[in-house]
């Protein structure tokens, strides 16, 4: 099992590597600086900003620069979680624990991206935690009842709401969640991130498209264990039906939808962009689009370097966890 | 698994041995045909789906309609004279819609064109090649499969997008940029299913006979083994169309896609929901629309892989 990890987590660092060179060439070769405003600079002071942020520099000693600024120093993960500003909130301090230093916005003066993303992760994270939840405490439940009754109007339901989470997209779905609930009934918010009660409608937006395909996977992985043998086995030594469900037949059923959370936090992460922007979330994903069309170039790579280092580490987790969960993969390799 | 013979179970019983029925035998195509005609939800969806691709190409030119002109009152509601009301400019919505659907299902089919290519050599090429190289194009898609590679093609969209204004290249540029990002990414489950496809026809007689006849790998793999393939293709193809649309209607939603003047589905539903506490059907028509192409979409899909009997696992 532990060699199993190291392998992952080597296997990660190219994967890494690549993306962080794909995002900084990419940014590097737009056209149109980051300086470029409604009027030209006078090209002293252009050049001052240049000199000021490295940019002068031969690109391969920025792209030199930038790798070793990346790579992790120090490991005090607890240091996320530190509060030393007392400000009330986690300090997601990036460089106090781990070293990585994303280097200074372009745009926003006096700022370190480690700061704007300290300002705004947590809320993007809250949102995808929250989303995530939603989908897996609504999911679940409704894939095994609609497995365990079978061609019941329980099962019909499990469908329908599969197919209405596929079909009406967030973008759809979230305005007229608003409009029923903020407007005409007046129980939330219609925007913003401040009371406990906010976070309820964003969340729901973007966890039901996914609680729609966990259902549909819990089911047919459901399915597929009531099948076997063992269940069989279970039944003959007098087990209720409840521990057959819950004890035998699920986590084998669970499968399918464990391996489907590496792609479902991909979703949730990019999906959190539209979601950020109708309910008015001071989120990441509103910092990463507005970085793009601003040409905060260490804005817009820093923020893409994050989200691929969170899904590569949440895709080995979700490796260790498949592999616990299945005993026939322990023994390959 | 494509039937490569007619099912024994069709064959005309011994009985009435009229040379006539005998050689007619059953096609797969045939066969395929008739179990789809029996799936009255697919036989729906796709009747739907022709009507719409009629409606949004002959319906505007036909009637008239304008996609720009602010002609009538603002706000009005649906009724006669306008079927999905008018926006704030006083433009029908209706010729909006209809507009935005020609944009989105361009670029949804021009995109699924793209990701078939790309998905279809690249799985095909992997599953038939073996070894090291199948791991290695495998693993590639593993990666890219669990990236956020819409990040990705957001920036890829800002980058041709400052290109296009440096050389003042229209608003098509705008839109190949759109197909071939979007396409670029939507590839991975068909490379996946096709190179599992490849794996177990390279094996069989036909292939080896090929080989026996001294044909290169090239031509074995894009004459013999391709069209074999052609319905588990055809099947997530159309399983791919609403992925595409869901991708290209999410960015234009961002700003990032369809660019005005033009419109597409995704602009029309933001514009529509900033309207929305006071002119629902801004957002309603448009969205109705676009549910109901993906739930189309979704069940022709289905109904087609049953009817073609594609079983193949997405690994």
């Amino acid at each position: 099992m532990l060699r199993f990890v190291l392998r992952r987590l080597l296997e990660s660092i190219p994967v890494m590597f690549l993306i962080v060179t794909a995002a900084f060439f990419m940014v590097r070769f737009v056209p149109g600086g980051p300086f470029l405003g409604e009027k030209a600079l006078p090209p002293e002071v252009q050049h001052n900003l240049e000199a000021h942020y490295g940019l002068d520099q031969p690109l391969w000693r920025q792209y030199a620069t930038y790798l070793g600024n990346l790579c992790p120093k120090r490991f005090a993960p607890q240091r996320l979680f530190a509060d030393l500003d007392r400000d009330d909130r986690w300090d997601f301090d990036l460089n106090a624990a781990f070293g990585i230093n994303f280097g200074p916005s372009l745009k926003y003066a006096n700022r370190t991206v480690n700061e704007i993303i300290a300002g705004a992760l947590p809320y993007s994270l809250e949102l995808g935690l929250w989303s995530l939840l939603v989908a897996l405490a609504l999911g679940i439940p409704l894939g095994v009842l609609a497995a365990v009754r079978r061609n019941t109007w329980l099962d019909y339901l499990c469908s329908g709401v599969s197919l209405f989470g596929i079909c009406v997209p967030t973008f759809v779905l979230g305005p007229l969640l608003v409009l029923a609930f903020a407007v005409h009934l007046q129980r939330f918010n219609a925007s913003g991130w401040n009371e406990p009660l906010d976070r309820v409608l964003p969340s729901l937006t973007l966890g039901l498209v996914y609680a729609a395909y966990v259902a549909r996977l819990t089911r047919g992985g459901m399915l597929e264990m009531l099948g076997q043998d063992f269940i069989r086995t279970a039944r003959a030594k007098g087990a209720s039906e409840t521990r057959i469900v819950l004890r035998h037949a699920l986590q084998g059923g669970m499968l399918p939808v464990v391996s489907y959370l590496g792609p479902a936090a991909a979703g949730i992460l990019t999906g959190s962009f539209v979601i950020e922007r109708i309910f008015q979330i001071p989120g990441l994903g509103r910092e990463f689009v507005n970085s793009a069309f601003n040409r905060d170039h260490p804005l817009v790579v820093g923020t893409v370097v994050l989200y691929a280092g969170a899904i590569v580490f949440f895709n080995l987790v979700v490796d260790v966890a498949q592999v616990w969960l299945n005993p026939k993969l322990r023994f390959e390799d | 698994m494509l039937r490569l013979s007619p099912n024994p179970d069709r064959l005309p019983s011994p009985a009435p041995l009229d040379p006539a029925t005998l050689e007619r035998g059953s096609s797969l195509g045939r066969d395929a045909w008739r179990r789809l005609r029996k799936n009255r939800l697919a036989v729906v969806s796709g009747l739907f789906l022709i009507a719409l691709l009629v409606a949004c190409t002959a319906l505007p030119g036909l009637l008239g309609l304008s996609f720009s002109a602010a002609d009538a009152e603002q706000f009005l509601p649906p009724g006669a004279g306008h079927w999905f009301g008018t926006d704030l400019l006083g433009r029908d919505v209706f010729a909006r819609v209809m507009f935005g659907c020609r944009i989105s299902l361009a670029v949804a089919l021009a995109a699924t064109v793209v990701s078939i290519t790309i998905g279809v050599s690249w799985g095909a090429i992997a599953g038939y090649a073996g070894g090291k190289l199948d791991t290695a194009m495998m693993r590639v898609v593993d990666i890219v499969y669990s990236l956020p590679f819409t990040l990705f093609v957001i920036l890829l969209l800002v980058f041709t997008d400052s290109l296009a204004k440096r050389f003042q290249l229209g608003p098509t540029w705008n839109l190949l940029v759109l197909f071939v990002a979007i396409g670029a990414v939507e590839w991975l489950t068909m490379a996946r299913i096709v190179r599992g496809q490849v794996q177990s026809l390279k094996r069989m007689e036909f292939v080896e006979a090929a080989r026996t006849l001294g044909l290169g790998h090239g031509r074995i793999i894009f004459r013999h083994l391709l069209p074999n393939l052609l319905g588990t293709v055809i099947v997530y193809t159309t399983l791919t169309i609403p992925g595409v649309m869901l991708l290209e209607a999410f960015l234009s939603f961002l700003g990032l896609g369809v660019k005005p003047p033009m419109s597409s589905l995704g602009t029309l539903i933001y514009d529509g929901q900033l309207e929305i506490e006071t002119h629902l059907w801004l957002l309603l028509c448009p969205g109705a629309v676009f549910s109901l192409t993906l739930l189309a979409l979704n069940f022709l899909g289905d109904g087609l892989r049953d009817a073609l009997d594609v079983r193949a696992s997405a690994d």
